[in-house]
């Protein structure tokens, strides 16, 4: 039987507008969109692109301070910005699904998964709720998810963040809805559980001949989930094209750059010379969190001006070992030595200078700065605390640091965080490092909330800092491409311990640990048919095995 | 499970610590009273000689720790001593004027509480229309009235201008349920009104707090209707502050009715309390001091373990 591929959604002219300051804001500026039955759309652009904004007006929902302003979205031959709410709230569920980025957030901790997953169904009185549940266990079971007679009657907090994940698809499919949006389904989850994720969504999505938008800010998802791209930035459309002809011609200026962006790599340095002391040697270090083991007997030097990256998925003691290096943490054995001495474990044992030598730089700029202090204070605490700087010296040095960090003085000098960017407070993050005038800076996933374009720009400036000051660098992450471009060696963690190290070429070449080699080969190319012979290639049990490895790994 | 039983016992040894400062601190204070408790028994014509074998028979002299564990093991047990205003035993005066306050007490709650929730719920769920904004209102005229106030203004509207109630809540122990519930209802009402407004405004402050939270989204997203997202979806997610509210308010229904007793002649401890401060009747007031604060550790107690028991994650650990 041939698949209906009649049009099921079409957006004509939507207009969305915020209310910010006391004012509404045109933030989305007339978007057309057309998706047709079983076709999968991807929305792609970065954060700010107003690519969520687009997705809930597909179901004729908009959150609190935003407002439909102008154009229709029509919906099967119903146009939802007219529609009342009870129609609208009729189409929710049943025949339109929505699988939110954080399914950890969006599952109600207070229920159980199948009593979520049978609400849509009982609600819209398409199935009692034994049908339900025994449809939400054949959907588990599709989704690969492990025990999927039993998950469904776990909490939230009782299931991992990618087995979540896959239940939140299976939530939507639970009405068999004609459309899905998926909102950065895979975002936050580590390489190796992003796959599993997305070979169920494909599937799910051929075999049940559902439309989906997939909107995600990462080119190598979108080309292996869609049929064509759509490119947005700033509530515009850049442009739309089969996927394929988008990835090999893009037209736009913009939208080349964004694929430009896996372009930065610089030259690796070559090791030192075996027997010259090390920065930083880390030995033999243990580490718990009450009773709780994370770490186990890690073991790695970082050398003068070299960049270390520590790369492993979330839980597998990256973090935990740069607590042990800064003292916050102090290690249950094992020591940690700078220049060859040992430090004491805590920091509250070790003297100004050991603390100036080892800065850190947070994931999270936003909450790693005082909203209160302007950034002229951010930067000049560090200045009067470990140089004892005051009044037009301390005025002086900031500025100097300000313009290491490419953000003029003059205009930022007086600014708060609130008023900065998400890459300028990342950069300022990098200045009140450099204040203290350390020769080790620990990096942990500066990159990972930011944009690709604004991240270059960041690992550019960390490149060109190090060769400045001869800098060293932890570089934690878990994106292998970062790796690639900044890393002069490579340490793989899991489950606290060090599976493989050693310098970036040899690390990338094979052969490699098989950890190792799970997580390269899991990072999404560009190439559309990537996911396709990867599966293939591993067979398609394989990802169910390791679907269920990392359930036992969580 | 086991978990949340080594919690609920950690917080109950936590419970009991507090009252023993607590009663240190009551025995302490009554301590450092002015005055000779033996010389306040005889009155001013006693000689010192009668003075001096009354200190020695209530063992006076002895040093005040002495004097303070033997009143401890005695409390423990249930013995407060002997009152001086009456030479009754403290305990048996205290034991009906304690059930009157607690009979009281609950009947304010029953009122009270099911009254605030629903209140609390709707206010959520219909906010910035007319009813929450003029609920918003009350309770805000009925938080910052002082109780008595509120309950002279009911005599005047439910006894005096329509007699539906009686103003004055004489109760004893002969009397039938019914009677009973007619007597006390106004300061009940009273009471009432002073807790629904807190433990309503907590309700709807913690479920609004959570609507913006993606879960309640998603189940906006699902085409939950409203009422449901709000009772199914945000509701038990809101109830930790929720329990704590009422918790809190309940032991304030035991522990805060002084006034109100006062102002209906109602046979409870805090009137008891009242005529005992007056007449420096220092066993009485220890006991009821005593009393009220372990209702009061007592329902921070129960809001904590109910807290921990509305909580998923300690409830089904993974």
């Amino acid at each position: 039987m041939p698949k209906d591929q009649s049009v099921l959604l079409e957006i004509r002219d939507l207009r969305i507008e915020g209310y910010s300051d006391e004012q509404w804001i045109e933030i989305i500026h007339g978007i057309d969109l057309t998706l047709h039955r079983g076709e999968v759309v991807g929305l792609i652009g970065e954060s700010g692109a107003g690519k969520s904004t687009i997705g809930l007006a597909a179901m004729g929902f908009t959150r609190d301070g935003c407002r439909i302003s102008d154009g229709t979205v029509e919906f099967d031959g119903m146009d939802l910005t007219s529609a009342t709410q009870s129609e609208r709230r009729a189409l929710r569920g049943k025949r339109i699904a929505y699988v939110a980025q954080s399914a950890a957030a969006s599952f109600n901790p207070a229920h159980k998964l199948i009593d979520q997953h049978t609400e849509a169904p009982l609600l819209h009185k398409l199935m009692t709720k034994a049908e339900s549940q025994a449809d939400a266990v054949e959907l588990y079971r599709r989704l690969r998810l492990p025990n999927p007679e039993d998950i469904g009657f776990r909490y939230p907090h009782q299931v991992s963040g990618g087995q979540l994940q896959r239940a939140m698809t299976a939530m939507a499919m639970s009405c068999r809805p004609d459309l899905i949006i998926f909102d950065e389904p895979t975002t936050a989850l580590d390489v190796t559980t992003q796959i599993e994720v997305l070979a169920a969504i494909r599937d799910i999505v051929e075999q049940f001949n559902t439309a989906a938008l997939y909107i995600t800010h990462d080119l190598a998802v979108v080309a292996q989930m869609c049929d064509r791209i759509k490119v947005f930035l700033k509530g515009d459309e850049v442009e739309e094209a089969a996927t394929r002809e988008m990835l090999e011609h893009p037209k736009e200026e913009y939208t080349k750059s964004l694929w430009a962006v896996r372009s930065f790599q610089r030259e690796q340095k070559p090791r030192p010379p075996e027997g010259s002391t090390p920065l930083v040697s880390i030995r033999n270090i243990s580490a718990a969190y009450g009773d709780v083991k994370v770490l186990n007997d890690v073991s790695f030097d970082i050398h003068p001006g070299m960049t270390v990256a520590v790369v492993g998925e979330s839980g597998s003691g990256k973090s935990t070992t740069a607590r042990c290096i800064t003292g916050l943490l102090p290690p249950t054995e094992g020591e940690i030595m700078f220049n060859g001495t040992a430090l004491p474990p805590r920091y509250q044992d070790r003297t100004k200078d050991q603390l100036r030598q080892a800065q850190m730089i947070y994931q999270m700029a936003d909450t790693a700065l005082n909203p209160k202090k302007t950034i002229g204070e951010i930067i000049g605490r560090p200045l009067q605390f470990y140089a004892g700087l005051r009044g037009a010296d301390l005025k002086k040095r900031v500025d100097e640091l300000l313009d290491q960090i490419e953000l003029e003085p003059s205009k930022y000098y007086h600014r708060l965080p609130s008023e900065l960017s998400g890459g300028q407070k990342q950069r300022v993050g990098i200045a009140r490092s450099l204040a203290a005038e350390p020769s080790f800076i620990i990096c942990d996933e500066v990159t990972s909330a930011l944009d690709q374009l604004v991240a270059e720009g960041i690992l550019r400036l960390l490149d060109r800092l190090q060769k400045d000051l001869g800098l060293a660098y932890m570089f934690i992450t878990h994106d292998l491409a970062t790796v690639r471009s900044i890393a002069d060696e490579v340490v793989v963690m899991k489950e606290g311990k060090v599976v493989e190290a050693g310098p970036k070429d040899v690390m990338f070449r094979p052969p490699h640990h098989p950890y190792t080699d799970l997580l390269l080969s899991s990072v999404p190319e560009m190439d559309p048919d990537w996911l396709t012979n990867l599966l293939n290639e591993r067979g398609v049990d394989n990802v169910g095995e390791a679907a269920a490895a990392s359930s036992g790994g969580n | 499970m086991q978990g949340v039983i080594a919690l609920v016992g950690k917080r109950l040894l936590l419970g009991l610590g507090t009252l023993l400062v607590v009663s240190i601190i009551i025995f302490g204070a009554v301590e450092l009273l002015p005055g000779d408790l033996a010389q306040q028994i005889l009155g001013q014509s006693a000689t010192e000689e009668t003075v001096a074998n009354l200190r020695e028979e209530l063992g006076l002299n002895d040093p005040s720790y002495i004097r303070y564990f033997q009143w401890l093991g005695g409390a423990v047990q249930g013995d407060f001593g002997i009152s001086l205003a009456n030479k009754r035993s403290v305990a048996e005066q205290l034991a009906p004027r304690f059930a009157n306050t607690l009979f009281l007490a609950g009947y304010a709650a029953l009122i009270a509480v099911p009254l605030a929730i629903i209140l609390g719920v709707l206010a959520a769920l219909l906010r910035n229309s007319v009813f929450d904004r003029v609920s918003n209102a009350l309770s805000l005229v009925s938080i910052s009235s002082p109780e008595f106030f509120l309950g002279y203004i009911l005599i005047v509207l439910l006894a005096v201008q329509n007699p539906v109630f009686p103003a004055i809540s004489n109760v004893n122990p002969d009397m039938g349920l019914w009677e009973r519930l007619n007597r006390t209802t106004l300061p009940a009402l009273t009471m009432a009104l002073v807790v629904t407004a807190y433990m309503m405004r907590m309700t709807r402050a913690a479920i609004i707090n959570l609507l913006a939270s993606p879960y309640i989204e998603m189940a906006r997203l699902k085409g939950v209707p409203n009422g449901r997202v709000i009772t199914r979806h945000a509701l038990p997610n809101a109830l930790a502050p929720i329990i704590n509210v009422v918790a809190l308010n309940l032991a304030y229904l035991i522990t805060g009715v002084v006034l109100v007793e006062v102002v209906f002649v109602y046979p409870g401890v805090g009137q008891l309390l009242v005529d005992s401060v007056t007449k420096r009747d220092f066993p009485v007031v220890q006991a009821c001091c005593l009393i009220f604060a372990a209702t009061f550790i007592l329902f921070n107690l129960l809001a904590d373990v109910g807290a921990i028991l509305s909580n998923p994650r300690l409830r089904h650990p993974k």
